[in-house]
């Protein structure tokens, strides 16, 4: 459900094409369309080796794709790949967020972790399937189409050379942020831009990555709460019971209704409180991960003007250096201009593609922005929906027993 | 003891064993106004403080206002539910605390401002309107409200005052007293209003003066003595504690139907200067007096007959050292003798009622935790819930000033929405919860009822002993006159100090009886007390704990409704974002 919804939105937002309607399936035949869900997840092997295998299904009517509709077998290790390659070609757009590794070995296999593990990896190739750029990715292929030998060979290359560890892109937001801090300092001379507007971007970016950990860490505690809640609502419910047992027939009856109703409500809190999971929490965790992922980009964006600049400099260093053989007619002079007529390719180079990330994340950010405002928009919907669905059930359940507890009174 | 060789010795080999026995049967009858049901009490405590602590440093302090409303009047809060009952009809209102709930500020500037009120100026005189004026709770109002005698009793203005002359400490002992303002219309006060000031220690004497008079009712606990005093007296919070459960304590026996008519509580109430009761450390002083008497009870050589009027109480303390003895000595000829006593606890009905009220006890014990973790959960989802729709405000703040885009101040608008909600909703489980604390403390003060059960159980229990003491020495000493007789009847003529001593042994049988029947009398007052009480606390009970369950699940359904209805616009407002997506 989720994935068609998130599809649907990326593809109607994006590319501005009219919304298709899903029934509408001889509109699917015409228009170039690449759906991809997650499903059926199954853990495989033992002990410390096991892990979880996910089944994916793409269909699709792109000519590169095997069509209609190919089914592969993926692990989580496999999407990682998939997100490293991607970060890798496309600097410059904001790369759709994985969801965390778990490192606590007992919650790694519970149902509920196992769930939103699906959910969030499904909204993730979703994202890159719908994305007009990164729909294109050979990588996007091979990780849906590819036999699964092929595949865990494609990722065991991946270690040693382009896997960028989780330490390394730490590193390069130390390097965003104490590069802040050097030039406020006056310590180094500001490799950074000076862009006005990128600047206010950044500390917004930075600004909102805090407020909305704050937010999803009480999003978190709520769901524990309604837990907590429903577990006294039963253990009360049973007290009140037995407090009953003690009572005449009639009147003891009355206890034991009340009872029941409490130990009812408490089915229905933890109901509320997966949904609440499910529904409001996770899309909030997901939020905080896509701004996580736009400081990536951010960081990127920095190497990539920090290259510039380094080979700005370089060429001048190297132009002065070239007059100066010209002058004293050395025989060094043409190395140095072929060296010269190098520098300046992969100085224009550089140039391009630090001007690319720009124009890229321009675009990115508009999109970005739009996109959250839907995915959050429905997340407090659900919320809302979850909390009002609740509180009418527990109004409902009391309500009635207030004859019973009417008609206990005229008796006496 | 009676000057027979055998039982002398007997009595001497025990009287070595059972010293020890004998100095703690002393000190628990001291003591036994002092039982406390520790656990729940001080739990319930916990949980109520940290309710009204939690009420103070929160950022969302706020004073229900709903309280204040329903305590103003003197009717049984607990009936405004009825009242609530013919609004339940009408879907859009619910409780009644709708009439009283004032409209939360706007939060069109993203501020949120503690919400402020003022106190009505309760009776009770305490500054914040919360759940500790449970004083009508406290005596389950339905007396008050019931009956046209109407005795209403407050406690206020706690003030340290100094102990002069006969305090060894320079400087003096200070001690706290409070005033307590007595209003009634009950001809035996001959006056409506009147106040006096007391400290604690009369109180004790109050409940242990009454425990005397009026064994086999239950008489409600009273607040407990704290072991760390000194130091520990001087704090606020101590003193604020203490001056409710005193106004818990009073109120109770105001609301008692035969101890409310008491000598004992009318004196204390109204009498002004020194409380005229004879003190709990009178009655002790009594030990040192019974400590050197002894010896020579043992020997024989004092009237060591229990005079009839001293049946009347429970062995204890000073001169009783004897009877203690004789009745220590009985309860365990009862448990392993061969013979079995010549009264017995029969009444089968009452052994029933007595397990079943055990039954209850423990139920009650655990329906009371139960219900502290209730409200407990219930707390903290109501500040969770708080904390979240903060965190949403602080966030909709920043997107709306850092906003470069249409799309972040939609978003920032519908934040608000949400936020604005978890506020409120954060807010009415907080009321329905100070509410809900209110009407589950019926399980506590029931709980608390059961220790003056057991009191009184054990009132008649100890006067049946003494009726048990009572008839063995009268067979004791019967025979032994039989046998004075039928040995002085062998000597031709009289035995003169023979005759002598069987005068003297009919005297104390005479005596003997005459407080047997006394004792019979109590025993038989008490288990009629014992009777009238059990059936009070059945009927009573049925009404409070109908109450209580009527209370709380009214409450529970109509702020159930008001948080639906604040989520449920909210909602309604964000249903845009759902697709049709099937």
């Amino acid at each position: 459900m989720a994935m068609i919804t998130t599809q649907q939105r990326s593809l109607s937002s994006s590319s501005g094409q009219s919304p298709r309607s899903p029934s509408s399936f001889s509109q699917q035949q015409q228009q170039p369309f690449l759906s991809v869900s997650v499903t059926d997840p199954v853990k495989l092997g033992n002990g410390v080796q096991a892990y979880i295998s996910y089944r994916v299904i793409t269909k699709t009517n792109f000519p590169e794709y095997q069509g209609p509709e190919k089914i592969v077998i993926r692990r989580y290790s496999d999407f990682v790949w998939l997100r490293d390659r991607i970060f890798e070609k496309y600097k410059g757009i904001f790369i759709p967020p994985l969801p965390e590794k778990s490192a606590v070995e007992k919650f790694r296999f519970s149902a509920e972790f196992i769930e939103m593990r699906r959910q969030a990896l499904d909204v993730f190739v979703n994202r890159i399937a719908s994305h007009p750029e990164l729909q294109k990715s050979d990588d996007l292929r091979t990780f849906l189409q590819a036999e699964e030998e092929t595949m865990e060979r494609a990722r065991f290359q991946e270690t040693g050379i382009f896997k960028k560890k989780p330490a390394d892109l730490m590193q390069i937001f130390k390097d965003v942020q104490s590069k802040v801090s050097d030039v406020v300092l006056g310590k180094e001379k500001p490799v950074e831009e000076s862009n006005p507007e990128y600047e206010k971007l950044k500390h917004y970016i930075f600004g909102l990555e805090d407020h909305l950990a704050e937010a999803q860490k009480h999003a978190f505690r709520l769901v524990k709460r309604h837990r907590e809640l429903g577990q006294s609502l039963s253990d009360f419910g049973k007290a009140v019971k037995l407090l009953g047992a003690c009572e005449g027939k009639s009147f003891g009856k009355v206890f034991s209704d009340l009872g029941t109703k409490s130990e009812s409500l408490s089915v229905k809190l933890q109901k509320e409180a997966h949904n609440l999971l499910m529904n409001f929490e996770e899309p909030l965790k997901d939020y905080v991960r896509a701004v996580q992922s736009i400081k990536a980009t951010i960081a990127e964006r920095a190497n990539a003007f920090k290259q510039q600049c380094e080979l700005a400099e370089t060429i001048k260093l190297k132009e002065i250096n070239l007059d100066k053989l010209m002058l004293i007619r050395s025989e060094k002079v043409g190395e140095a201009e072929i060296e010269y007529k190098e520098l300046k390719a992969d100085s224009e180079e550089a140039s391009q593609r630090f001007e690319m990330i720009v124009r890229l994340m321009n675009e990115e950010i508009v999109r970005f922005q739009e996109q959250k405002t839907l995915d959050v928009g429905l997340a407090f919907h659900n919320f809302a929906k979850g909390q009002a669905q609740l509180a009418n059930e527990i109004a409902d359940a009391w309500r009635g027993l207030l004859p019973k507890l009417e008609a206990c009174s005229s008796h006496t | 003891m009676m000057g027979s060789e055998n039982q002398s010795n007997y009595e001497e080999a025990h009287l070595y064993a059972s010293r020890e026995e004998m100095e703690s049967l002393v000190l628990d009858d001291e003591e036994s106004n002092n039982l406390n049901n520790n656990k729940s009490f001080s739990e319930y405590r916990s949980v109520m403080s940290s309710l009204d602590d939690s009420h103070l440093h929160h950022p969302l302090a706020l004073s229900p206002p709903s309280i204040v409303v329903l305590e103003a009047s003197h009717d049984d809060p607990l009936k405004s539910p009825q009242h609530q009952q013919q609004q339940q009809r009408n879907p859009n209102s619910s409780s009644s605390a709708e009439n009283s709930y004032l409209e939360p500020p706007s939060y069109a500037d993203v501020i949120f401002s503690p919400f402020d009120h003022e106190n009505n100026g309760d009776s009770n005189g305490n500054e914040s309107p919360s759940f500790h004026d449970s004083g009508n709770f406290g005596t389950l109002s339905r007396s008050s409200s019931s009956s046209s005698e109407y005795l209403k009793i407050s406690v206020f203005d706690p003030q340290k005052e100094q102990e002069m002359s006969n305090s060894l400490v320079p400087g003096g002992n200070s001690y706290v007293t409070y005033l307590i303002t007595t209003k009634t219309n009950m001809p035996e006060f001959g006056a409506s209003e009147f106040s006096v000031r007391r400290r604690f220690k009369d109180v004790v004497t109050l409940a242990d003066r009454l425990s005397e008079s009026y064994r086999g009712f239950f008489i409600p606990p009273r607040p407990d003595k704290n072991v760390v005093e000194g130091q520990v007296m001087q704090k606020q919070d101590f003193v604020e504690q203490r001056k409710m459960a005193l106004e818990k304590y009073l109120r109770r026996l105001a609301a008692h139907p035969v101890i409310r008519k008491s000598d004992e509580l009318k004196v204390f109430l109204q009498v002004q200067g020194r409380l005229p009761l004879p003190t709990s450390t009178d009655v002790a002083s009594r030990m040192l007096d019974g400590a050197v008497k002894l010896p020579k009870q043992l020997f024989g050589e004092s009237g060591s007959v229990v005079a009839p009027h001293e049946v009347v109480q429970p062995a204890k303390g000073g001169r009783d050292l004897l009877r203690i003895f004789k009745e220590l000595k009985q309860s365990v000829a009862n448990d392993w003798g061969g013979s079995r006593p010549q009264l017995v606890e029969e009444d089968k009905e009452f052994l029933e009622k007595k397990e079943k009220l055990q039954d209850l006890e423990q139920q009650l014990s655990n329906a009371s935790q139960q219900a502290e973790s209730l409200v407990k959960a219930q707390q903290d989802i109501g500040e969770t819930m708080g904390e979240l729709g903060l965190a949403f405000i602080k966030l909709t703040k920043f997107e709306t000033e850092e906003a470069m885009y249409n799309s972040q101040r939609v978003r920032a608008a519908d934040m608000k929405r949400v936020a604005t909600a978890a506020v409120k909703a954060s807010r009415f489980y907080r009321e329905s919860n100070a509410q809900t604390v209110k009407h589950l403390d019926t399980l506590h003060e029931y709980l608390g009822l059961m220790l003056a059960v057991h009191s009184a159980f054990s009132d008649r229990t100890s006067a049946l002993l003494t009726v048990q003491t009572l008839l063995s020495e009268l067979s004791s000493l019967q025979l032994r006159a039989e046998k004075l007789e039928a040995a002085s009847s062998k000597i031709f003529g009289g035995d003169k100090s023979r005759i002598r001593k069987l005068e003297e042994l009919k005297e104390t049988i005479r005596v003997t009886e005459d407080a047997k029947m006394c004792a019979v009398r109590e025993y038989e007052r008490i288990k009629e007390n014992n009777r009238s009480e059990v059936e009070r606390l059945d009927r009573e009970r049925h009404d409070d704990f109908l109450n209580m369950l009527k209370g709380f699940v009214v409450n529970q359904v109509g702020y159930a409704e008001k948080i639906a209805n604040v989520w449920a616009k909210v909602a309604e407002e964000t249903s845009g974002y759902v697709k049709d997506s099937s």
